[in-house]
């Protein structure tokens, strides 16, 4: 039954999703609009109400515990409790010029998306522009003429990243058509190959989830 | 008699001729279409005029289109409401009307006839994996091509029991719903049977609290299935963030503190790609990663050990698991790559040779 229920329920949902997309009458909108919408956000609340008090439960033991790297479950803790009381003590912040939720706790006046923008943007910032390294030292590694497709990797990668600069056309007209080739040709050809497959892949393993076949997702295991 | 200049003009002018209407096929309703025909060379036209009358009602402008126009699609038309439309070319001075047309009625359709063929595609692929499947099932024995990302998972797993240390999983940064990550959950299932075997610790840092959700269950099924129940740690299988990015910074760390002898990275990935796979190589972690995304590709081959590219992340549980039920699928899959390829390569001659449109086939 433990198996059973899931499969089904899948099996019945995965064939509402699929001919949802060949019936285009209101009605039927309608009633794919709702199980979409309205019971996923119904699930969705239920889930929040158990996720937050996971949270608080498994960083709480940690803790007293003093798990592995328990000085970063303070962290989280602390973090989650300072941005839950500015978001649910705070004002609407309908009257804010940027349209932003500023917070008032007595004379204190804070901008809950002070910690998005002050916080997270640099740090995701900071590890985003890291990855220009990241493409360079990858580069440095694959772009070595060790064997003979290397080689036409490298030529073809050189011809390529010449013809995307205002250098390249200086140097021949010829370069920035090349690289257009090699992009719009090979390229394309390679990633609609790819693609194809993907494709099939996804139905095949809808195939096999579907027909039962395929039941890791559920746990593994008889 | 004499005749006034503008009753000569409006005489000489014609109207719109080949005026049809009829509800739009395989909509949502609430939409009709107006075509007529439009000839070449009327001079001095402003521009199109088009009317609707409902039951029992006058002719409205409901619209005023460009004069190389010779379509109108009216939406807002009610369903089951009859009207008559009439086209009208509308002159500096006056507009000369078409005949009204007949009338017609908006209904919604139960079947978007545009993706027949797809239905069509869909259908035959379903076939063809099921009767893959029915053989596997009569025992017939499938054979399946070699898929190097895949032989080296044992080889990989086994790197890390000499080693003693860790296996580190990262089941992508997408969500349950992406079909990328249900490989990737696929996959680690016989991964985490593996380590579980071998007695390797298996460590899972998850970006999604529903993936987290699901990666828990597979890995803690997996030990037992391979009658380890008891070595299950649940600490070994966590969330970290949602945060892509600091995701990436999180599970970078782990790399660097615990130095994993072996990296599986599967499923969707974004612009986190490179960030985890470039320091996995600079751990020396053996690394084996596997993505759907085109875009990703390039970074994980050039940074990992093996990649299985697209379609091979699908066929991983499959090829690991070695079911012969699992095999028929993804026989079925490689029949439908064969069946498309053909298809391509007529469709290309046809087109090169013989001058035939095939994309108008699709329309």
């Amino acid at each position: 039954m433990h198996r059973k229920f899931p499969l089904g329920l899948l099996i019945f949902f995965g064939i509402l999703g699929i001919i949802s997309i060949f019936i285009p009458h209101p009605s039927w909108e309608a009633f794919d609009g709702m199980l979409r919408n309205k019971v996923m956000l119904i699930i969705g609340a239920f889930a929040l109400i158990l996720a937050l008090g996971n949270l608080i439960r498994v960083h709480y033991l940690k803790i007293k515990r003093r798990a592995k790297h328990w000085p970063f479950s303070i962290v989280t803790l602390l973090s989650f409790f300072v941005t839950s009381i500015i978001g649910l003590f705070g004002d609407s912040g309908a009257n804010t010029m940027d349209g932003s939720f500023r917070t008032i706790i007595g004379t204190f006046e804070f901008d809950i998306m002070t910690i998005y923008f002050k916080i997270l943007v640099p740090l995701g910032a900071t590890m985003f522009a890291m990855l220009a390294f990241y493409m360079a030292s990858a580069a440095y590694r694959s772009f070595r003429a060790k064997s003979t497709l290397a080689a036409l990797l490298l030529i073809s990668a050189f011809i390529v990243m010449l013809g995307q600069i205002p250098v390249g056309a200086a140097i021949s007209k010829h370069i920035p058509a090349i690289s257009d080739i090699i992009m719009r040709i090979p390229n394309t050809a390679s990633k609609r190959g790819i693609e194809i497959g993907v494709v099939l892949g996804m139905l095949a393993t809808m195939l096999k989830i579907m027909t039962g076949i395929e039941r890791s997702w559920m746990g593994g295991g008889e | 008699m004499a005749l006034t200049l503008p009753l000569v003009l409006l005489l000489l002018l014609s109207g719109p001729t080949g005026v049809s209407v009829q509800d739009t096929p395989s909509d949502n309703g609430e939409s009709i279409d107006v075509s007529w025909e439009m000839p070449e060379g009327v001079a001095g036209l402003v521009d199109i005029v088009v009317q609707r009358a409902g039951p029992d009602e006058e002719f409205q402008e409901i619209a005023r289109v460009a004069t190389d126009m010779n379509t109108y699609l009216d939406e807002t038309a009610q369903d089951k409401i009859p009207y008559r439309y009439r086209i009208g070319y509308s002159y500096p001075d006056t507009v000369v009307f078409s005949a009204e047309t007949e009338q017609v009625i908006s209904t919604p359709q139960w079947f978007n006839t545009n993706y027949f063929n797809v239905a069509i595609g869909l259908a035959i692929f379903a076939v063809l994996v099921l009767i893959f499947i029915q053989q596997a099932r009569s025992g017939r024995e499938l054979f399946v091509r070699r898929i190097a990302g895949l032989e080296a998972v044992d080889e990989a797993v086994g790197r890390a029991t000499e080693m003693g240390r860790a296996i580190l999983y990262v089941p992508g940064t997408g969500y349950i719903e992406d079909i990328g990550t249900i490989a990737s959950m696929n996959l680690l299932g016989e991964v985490a049977k593996k380590a579980a075997e071998y007695g390797v610790e298996l460590k899972v840092p998850n970006r999604e609290p529903v993936v987290y959700t699901v990666t828990k269950e597979i890995v803690k099924g997996a030990y037992m299935e391979v009658g380890r129940p008891d070595q299950f740690d649940p600490d070994s299988v966590f969330f970290l963030t949602r945060n892509v990015l600091a995701y990436a910074s999180a599970v970078d760390g782990i790399m660097m503190r615990e130095k994993p002898a072996t990296n599986f990275l599967m499923g969707p990935f974004a612009a986190e790609s490179l960030i985890l796979a470039e320091t996995g190589a600079a751990v020396g972690a053996i690394q084996i990663a596997g993505c759907d995304k085109v875009t990703q590709l390039p970074f994980f081959i050039v940074a990992c050990d093996y990649t299985l590219i697209g379609e091979e992340l699908y066929a991983a549980s499959s090829y690991l698991s070695r079911e012969p039920l699992m095999l028929g699928a993804l026989k079925g899959q490689d029949y439908g790559k064969a069946i498309l390829t053909i298809f391509l390569i007529l469709a290309t001659a046809m087109s090169l040779i013989f001058n035939v449109d095939i994309s108008g086939w699709f329309n």
